[in-house]
């Protein structure tokens, strides 16, 4: 039971994150990505501290507004002159800081490991149970993330065209009437709501590598945007449960082990793919020096 | 305040720790300004998490603890991250954001295996490992600070004996190539002074912060001139206030750590400058703005004036 739910988390966990990973992926925003899940960390400690409990529902808005307020901010320094790749360092570091002080400072209120923020410890979600009115719902994090995913594939299913025009043609969108910016928080919304979401459960390491080593996969593979989606979220399962299972092998981190094996599967699409792999490639010029 | 600066000064071990990261800070301005030029902070950020599986592997050969050891894992394991980088982004459609992202976590993962393996191994004297990589200043002993200072005045002489090449090849580096500079060395050089200043600053600020000490000095420096030299001593110089700020606050309590106080130092410093650096600063463009306004609405109106009066307009 207690290896179903570990499984479980980390397939919700890759799921969530593969699907969002396609469109950073293609509006080149990957390392916003990771910029957000490492500057939620301020509002997951606020709420912690305000709330005084692991009430989970505070959390979630807390860190997203943080997540939300990263972008923003990223896009202010962007606007004002300064190149992208300095606004992203900026920010997400001066927040992080702002989060391990106040964790560090509160120490003895917050019993938030600074060591589970990076690396997370997914092989403690099962004990962290959720109880309503006396029954036992299963594992909180387990929640938190099936509502995490459920809002991310409503609003995929309701607004595929939208984000989909947004990340080719930002410009056509514009021109279609498709307001921009609006989905553009919608998007960076739903990354700060899964990395505040799988935050304390896996680690930020986690969420990130998620979100972009699957996508980066997928995008070798096909030309299809919906095609691409599919492999992304099937490397992101595949990664999750070999994953896991070789950190039961090796008695390592679970989360360490997911990123790994997902890295491995990219290592095999760059040789591998098809059409774009190094040994396609390879044998293309061959046959081409041959023609000549 | 002033007996806690004397205090600070009489301490023999604060000292040295103070000097060290206020070198330090000096040492990756300057080198972060020139990566700041070249638009690759973010490079900082990678070479940071991809030090984690070479500090590793260098504690798994030896089973010590120490800096010096750590120091060249870390730079071993950062020029294989920027080559995986530059591999991935010359082979592939992916561009160099993603490609940074996917080495950064894909070595991040493979360090967090290896560490986990190590401490449920159990072998006694791994802990502090992750202390090492979290970054905690106070927890130096002298010899870590001897290491660090020498790694930051390395890279004080480096940038300045190369200046004149590194000036050429962060504007321009096709010019730079036209008149006969070995380019591709100069860049792998940039770049292996990068990877040391990472590699030394992880132990003072932690892994993930590391990134800041490269970028925001920098990016606060430009915003006061168009000068590189200039700017580089201005990146020192923030640097160099925001380590010292930080290992000495963090001298105040038991539970204040370094590497965030000397973030948000030169945050804060960062953000001064984006407000109130003459010229390209916030208040100062409202100014110019403003200025700008009231003299053309002062000649409109003079036109307005000429022509009314039938005159022809200047």
């Amino acid at each position: 039971m207690m290896d179903f739910w570990i499984i479980l988390t980390a397939i919700l966990v890759a799921s969530a994150c593969s699907i969002l990973g396609c469109f950073l992926i293609l509006r080149r925003m990957a390392l916003v990505g990771d910029a957000i899940s490492h500057a939620v960390l301020p509002g997951i400690a606020i709420a912690f501290l305000m709330s005084g409990t692991r009430d989970s529902m505070w959390m979630l808005l807390g860190a997203t507004a943080f997540g939300l307020l990263t972008v923003f901010l990223i896009q202010t320094l962007q606007t004002s002159g300064l190149q992208s790749d300095a606004s992203i360092g900026i920010v997400f570091t001066a927040l992080f800081a702002v989060g391990v002080l106040i964790i560090s400072l509160n120490a003895q209120h917050i019993d938030l490991d600074l060591d589970c923020v990076l690396f997370g410890e997914i092989a403690y979600v099962p004990w962290d149970t959720w109880t309503l009115g006396g029954n036992n719902m299963g594992p909180r994090a387990v929640w938190m993330l099936g509502i995490t995913l459920a809002v991310i594939l409503l609003l995929f299913g309701l607004f595929y065209k939208q984000f989909k025009i947004c990340a080719f043609d930002p410009a056509m969108a514009v021109a279609c009437g498709i307001p921009v910016l609006l989905f553009h928080y919608l998007l960076m919304g739903m990354v700060s709501m899964t990395a505040v979401s799988s935050f304390e459960s896996v680690g930020a390491i986690l969420v990130v590598g998620m979100l972009i080593i699957p996508a980066a996969t997928a995008y070798l593979l096909t030309h299809r945007l919906g095609i691409m989606i599919g492999l992304s979220v099937a490397v992101g399962i595949v990664s999750a449960v070999v994953g896991y299972l070789i950190s039961y092998a090796l008695d390592a981190s679970i989360a360490g082990c997911i990123v790994s094996v997902a890295g491995i599967l990219f290592i095999f699409a760059l040789v591998l793919a098809p059409k774009n792999g190094l040994i396609a490639r390879l044998a293309r010029r061959r046959s081409a020096a041959q023609v000549v | 305040m002033l007996d806690w600066l004397i205090s600070l000064w009489s301490d023999p071990n604060t000292r040295w720790i103070l000097l060290g990261c206020m070198l330090l800070g000096l040492g990756s301005g300057v080198i972060g300004s020139f990566t700041f030029l070249r638009r690759e902070s973010l490079l900082g950020d990678t070479l940071a998490h991809a030090a984690l599986p070479g500090v590793c592997i260098a504690f798994m050969l030896n089973e010590v603890k120490s800096a010096s050891l750590f120091l060249l894992g870390a730079l071993f394991a950062g020029i294989a991250a920027v080559l995986c980088v530059s591999a991935i982004t010359r082979w592939t459609k992916i561009k160099s954001d993603a490609s940074m992202g996917i080495v950064l976590t894909f070595f991040f993962g493979v360090g967090t295996v290896m560490l986990t393996h190590i401490q449920h191994s159990g072998s006694g004297s791994q802990s502090g490992l992750d202390k090492y990589l979290f970054g905690q200043a106070a927890a130096m002993v002298t010899s870590d600070v001897y290491i660090l200072m020498g790694v930051s005045v390395l890279l004080i002489v480096a940038a300045i004996l190369l200046f004149k090449e590194f000036k050429l090849i962060s504007f321009d580096p096709g010019f730079a190539r036209g008149i006969g500079l070995p380019v591709g060395i100069l860049e792998h050089t940039m770049l292996i002074l990068t990877t040391v200043a990472v590699a030394a600053g992880i132990q003072a600020v932690g892994v993930v912060l590391v990134a800041a000490l490269l970028i925001t000095p920098a990016a606060a420096a430009r915003y006061w001139t168009d000068r590189l030299p200039v700017m580089l001593a201005f990146a020192g110089l923030f640097g160099a206030l925001s380590g010292a700020s930080g290992a000495a606050i963090s001298t105040l309590g038991e539970g204040i750590p370094t590497g965030p106080v000397t973030v948000l130092v030169a945050t804060l410093l960062f953000v001064l400058s984006l407000l109130f650096a003459p010229g390209r600063g916030w208040f100062s463009k409202i100014l110019r703005h403003r200025n700008l306004k009231s003299t053309y609405a002062q000649s409109a109106e003079r036109s307005a004036l000429n022509a009314a009066e039938g005159g022809t307009p200047k």
